[in-house]
C-alpha cells in the first residue's frame, strides 16, 4: 500500500500546527466561532449533540495494521473505547474534547493518517472499490489513480470554498460495489477499444434529499490528463455552482437545472484551456505510485480448496467471502453487523484483533467497506478457518454479507444534531426480528439501509429497502422506501407511502419480504421481484 | 522551502487598506470601477470583480488593467480563487488585490492563487499572518503561484510551471 514520503509527511505535519495554531486562537478569542467552524470541519472536527466527533480520513478506504492499531488506542485514549466506521470508508469517533483533537492529530500523523478535508465544502476523502488489487474482475487496482487525487485535492488552493462538499469515487471493475455514481463525481477506470487504460468520467450524483444517478460527461479521459480534467470539472462547479441555498449548492443541482450537454460543453472548454496550463503531473508519478500496489508476495501454488466440514465456518465462507484474482487466496470480510449490535462500531480490542490478524493472514491489509464492514483482502485459502475462529471468538464472526441485518444505518439522533430520528435502535430491532428464527438467511441479498433524516447519510435512497427518519408533529417517523439500488444497476428507491413508528416500521419490513418470499421467482433477489412485480403488491401487502 | 515574507507596506491603494503587498512597483492610485463599468470605460485601469462576475470578460482588456480587486463579501465564497487564477493563467501581471472577508486561515491558498495584496476589511495580526504565509513546506499540485509541486520535486523537476 501507499507509503509517506519525506513530503507526505512534511505536509501532514504542517497541517497538525497548523490546527494547534487554530484551536489556540479561538481558545484566546481571535477566532469567532463561524470563522474556527470551517477550519474544524476541514480538520474533520463536528460539534454533534453531545460533543465533538472526529472524522478520520482512510483514503479509498486501505489501512495498514499499524494504522489499525493507531486507530484502536485512540479509541482508547480519548474516547470511550469504541470507533465508527463510516459510509465513506473512514472512522469516527463521537466523544472528543476540542483540547485534545490536536493531540489526536498528532497521533494519526505518527502512522501516516489525518483528518484533512474529511468535512467541510472541499474536496473530501477519495473512495474506492474495497477489494481493489484483490477482486478477481477488475481491470486494474484503481487506487493508484484515487492516490493521485487524494494529492492533487489535498489543500487545493482554488477548491477549498466550493459552493459544498464534494465526494469522488474511484473503481476499476464494472461490477461496482463502491456506490459509484452516487457521487459527485465518479471515475471507472477502463481499457478502450485499442486496449489503452482510460477513466471514465460520471458527474452529479449524489443522495441528500434530491437524490440523482450521476450521467456520463465523458466516456474516455486518458490517464495522463486525468488531473486536469479533474481540474476543469471542479472550476466549472466553483464557478457556478449555486450558493443561494444549501440545499441546492451540490453539484448535481448544477448538472440538472444547467442541463449535462451544457455542463460537459463548459467542462470540455476549460478543460482545453486547460491543457495549455501544463497542470498534469509527470507520469513519473503515476509510475511512482503505482510501484506501492503492485501485488504482495503471493505464494504461487496456494491450496486453491477450502475445508468445509465444520457447518457455521461454510456459512460464514458462502456469506463473508469473495473470489480473488489470485488462485488460493481469498477476500474475507468481517461484519461489524451482530445481531442487535451498532452498525459500523468496532472496539479498540476488536481493531487490534483485525491488526494482528491482517499482519499475520492477509500481508498487512485492512479495508473499510461503504457498508460498514472490514474486509481482510488477501487471506489464503488454507488460513481461512483459522481467521474465522479467531473472528468467531471475538464477536466478529456473524456471517451475513448484504443480507437484511447487514444495515448501513446513520448515526441518527443518538448522536447527529440535524437528525429527526433515531437510526441506531431501528437498525437493532430489524436485526433481532429477521436473525431469529434464520428469516435473514432466507431472505439471501437484501440491502437495508437506514438514514435519520432527508440528508441521506444512511444511503436510504440506494437500499433495496430504504428507511428515512422524519419528525411528524414532534414525534419520530419512519417513512418506507423499495427499490433502491447502489451497485452498478443504480436505482433511486421509491416510498411506499405513509410512515410508521418506530415497531411499525419493522413490521412492515417483515410484511414486505414475505410478499417477496411469496413472490419470487427462481434466482431472483428481493431488488428482483420488486422490479419485476412493481410496488402494489407491497403496498397491499403493508397498508391492506 | 518557506518563502520569505516581504515587508508590508501598509495603507496603499484605492481606499482600502492593504496590509500586504508582495509588489516592487508603486501601488496604483486610480478608482476600482465594476466590471461593467471597466468595459464601458476606456480609459479605466483598476477594475473591482465581484463574486458572481465573469472574469473572463476582461480577458480582452487586460493590456489597459493595473488593478484587480477580488471583493470576498465573505470569506465562505470561493468564487474569487477561480477568478484569480483565470487573469493569471490569461497573463496578467499587475496587481491582483483581495479584499473584503480576508482572513489569516485563507492567505496562503489565495497567495497561491495569485493574488499580491491582501486588503482585509479588519487589519490581521501580523504575526499570525505571516505565520500563515509561511505554512506549507511544499505545494501539492500547481496553481498561479511559483511554486514547484511535489510531484514535480519527487522527479527532479525543480523549475517553476507555467501554471
Ligand atoms: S442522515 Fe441526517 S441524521 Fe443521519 S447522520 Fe446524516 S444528517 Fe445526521
Amino acid at each position: 500500500m501507499y507509503k509517506y514520503d519525506h513530503y507526505d509527511q512534511a505536509m501532514v505535519d504542517a497541517r497538525v500546527e497548523e490546527f494547534r495554531d487554530q484551536v489556540r486562537r479561538r481558545i484566546e478569542g481571535h477566532l469567532t466561532e463561524d470563522q474556527f467552524k470551517s477550519l474544524r470541519l476541514m480538520n474533520g472536527l463536528y460539534l454533534q449533540l453531545h460533543a465533538y466527533m472526529l472524522r478520520v480520513a482512510v483514503p479509498y478506504g486501505t489501512l495498514s495494521s499499524a494504522q489499525m492499531r493507531a486507530l484502536a488506542d485512540i479509541a482508547d485514549k480519548y474516547d470511550r473505547g469504541y470507533g465508527h466506521f463510516t459510509t465513506r470508508q473512514n472512522i469516527q469517533y463521537n466523544w472528543i474534547k476540542l483540547e485534545e483533537a490536536p493531540d489526536i492529530l498528532a497521533d494519526l500523523a505518527k502512522v501516516e493518517m489525518h483528518a484533512i478535508q474529511t468535512s467541510g465544502n472541499c474536496i473530501r476523502n477519495i473512495s474506492s472499490d474495497q477489494y481493489a488489487g484483490a477482486a478477481a474482475d477488475e481491470e486494474v487496482d484503481p487506487r493508484p489513480y484515487a492516490e493521485l487525487l487524494r494529492q492533487w485535492s489535498t489543500f487545493h488552493p482554488e477548491f477549498l470554498t466550493l459552493p459544498r462538499k464534494f465526494k469522488i469515487c474511484v473503481i476499476a471493475s464494472e461490477q461496482d460495489r463502491a456506490a459509484m455514481r452516487l457521487h459527485d463525481i465518479g471515475i471507472r477506470i477502463l481499457r478502450n477499444e485499442a486496449g489503452e487504460l482510460g477513466a471514465r468520467f460520471y458527474v452529479g450524483g449524489g443522495m441528500g434529499r434530491t437524490p440523482m444517478i450521476a450521467p456520463v460527461i465523458r466516456d474516455f479521459v486518458p490517464l495522463d490528463q486525468l488531473i486536469t480534467y479533474s481540474e476543469a470539472c471542479l472550476r466549472v462547479y466553483n464557478r457556478y455552482g449555486r450558493r443561494d441555498n444549501k440545499f441546492k449548492a451540490r453539484i448535481k443541482i448544477l448538472v440538472h437545472e444547467m442541463g449535462a450537454d451544457e455542463y460537459t460543453r463548459q467542462v470540455e472548454e476549460e478543460f482545453a484551456h486547460l491543457l495549455s496550463q501544463g497542470i498534469e503531473p509527470p507520469t513519473a508519478e503515476l509510475e511512482r505510485i503505482r510501484t506501492y500496489f503492485q501485488d504482495p508476495a503471493f505464494e504461487h501454488g496456494a491450496l486453491d480448496a477450502l475445508d468445509r466440514s465444520d457447518p457455521d465456518f461454510a456459512l460464514w465462507v458462502d456469506r463473508n467471502t469473495m473470489a480473488h484474482k489470485q488462485a488460493g487466496y481469498i477476500n474475507a470480510t468481517i461484519s461489524l453487523k451482530p445481531v442487535g449490535g451498532i452498525p459500523g462500531d468496532a472496539s479498540a480490542d476488536q481493531m487490534r484483533l483485525m491488526a494482528d490478524l491482517a499482519e499475520r493472514y492477509s500481508f498487512d491489509e485492512l479495508r473499510v467497506t461503504h457498508a460498514q464492514n472490514i474486509v481482510l483482502p488477501h487471506v489464503r485459502k488454507a488460513d481461512l478457518y483459522e481467521v474465522w475462529k479467531q473472528l468467531d471468538q471475538a464477536g466478529l464472526g456473524t456471517a451475513n454479507i448484504d443480507q437484511i441485518d447487514d444495515i448501513i444505518a446513520c448515526p441518527g439522533l443518538d448522536y447527529c444534531s440535524l437528525a429527526n430520528a433515531r437510526s441506531i435502535p431501528v437498525a437493532q430491532k430489524i436485526s433481532q426480528r429477521f436473525a431469529a428464527g434464520g428469516k435473514a438467511d432466507a431472505l439471501g441479498e437484501l440491502k437495508l439501509k437506514i438514514s435519520g433524516c432527508i440528508n441521506a447519510c444512511g444511503h436510504h435512497h440506494a437500499g433495496h429497502i430504504g428507511i428515512l427518519g422524519v419528525d411528524r408533529k414532534g414525534k419520530e417517523n419512519y417513512q418506507l422506501l423499495l427499490g433502491g439500488s447502489e451497485a452498478e444497476d443504480t436505482s433511486l428507491g421509491k416510498i411506499t407511502g405513509p410512515g410508521f413508528d418506530e415497531d411499525g416500521i419493522v413490521d412492515a419490513i417483515e410484511r414486505a419480504t414475505d410478499v417477496y418470499l411469496r413472490e419470487r421467482g427462481e434466482g431472483e433477489r428481493f431488488l428482483d421481484t420488486y422490479r419485476r412485480i412493481g410496488m402494489e403488491p407491497f403496498k397491499e401487502a403493508i397498508y391492506g | 522551502m518557506a518563502e520569505v515574507l516581504p515587508l508590508p507596506s501598509e495603507g496603499a491603494g484605492s481606499g482600502d487598506h492593504v496590509q500586504f503587498r508582495f509588489r516592487d512597483d508603486e501601488p496604483l492610485m486610480d478608482p476600482a470601477v465594476t466590471v461593467d463599468a471597466f468595459i464601458d470605460q476606456t480609459n479605466a485601469t483598476a477594475v473591482r470583480v465581484e463574486p458572481g462576475d465573469d472574469a473572463r470578460k476582461l480577458l480582452p482588456h487586460l493590456g489597459r488593467i493595473g488593478l484587480v480587486e477580488v471583493n470576498f463579501p465573505a470569506f465562505t465564497d470561493g468564487r474569487g480563487y477561480s477568478v484569480a487564477r483565470i487573469l493569471r493563467e490569461a497573463g496578467y501581471a499587475g496587481e491582483l488585490r483581495a479584499v473584503g472577508d480576508v482572513l489569516i486561515d485563507q492567505l496562503s491558498q489565495m497567495k497561491r492563487c495569485g493574488f499580491d495584496a491582501f486588503a482585509p476589511d479588519k487589519p490581521l495580526d501580523e504575526t499570525d499572518a505571516k505565520a500563515a504565509f509561511d505554512r506549507w513546506p511544499h505545494v501539492y499540485q500547481p496553481a498561479a503561484d511559483a511554486r514547484v509541486p511535489i510531484w514535480n520535486l519527487r522527479h527532479g523537476r525543480n523549475q517553476e510551471q507555467n501554471g
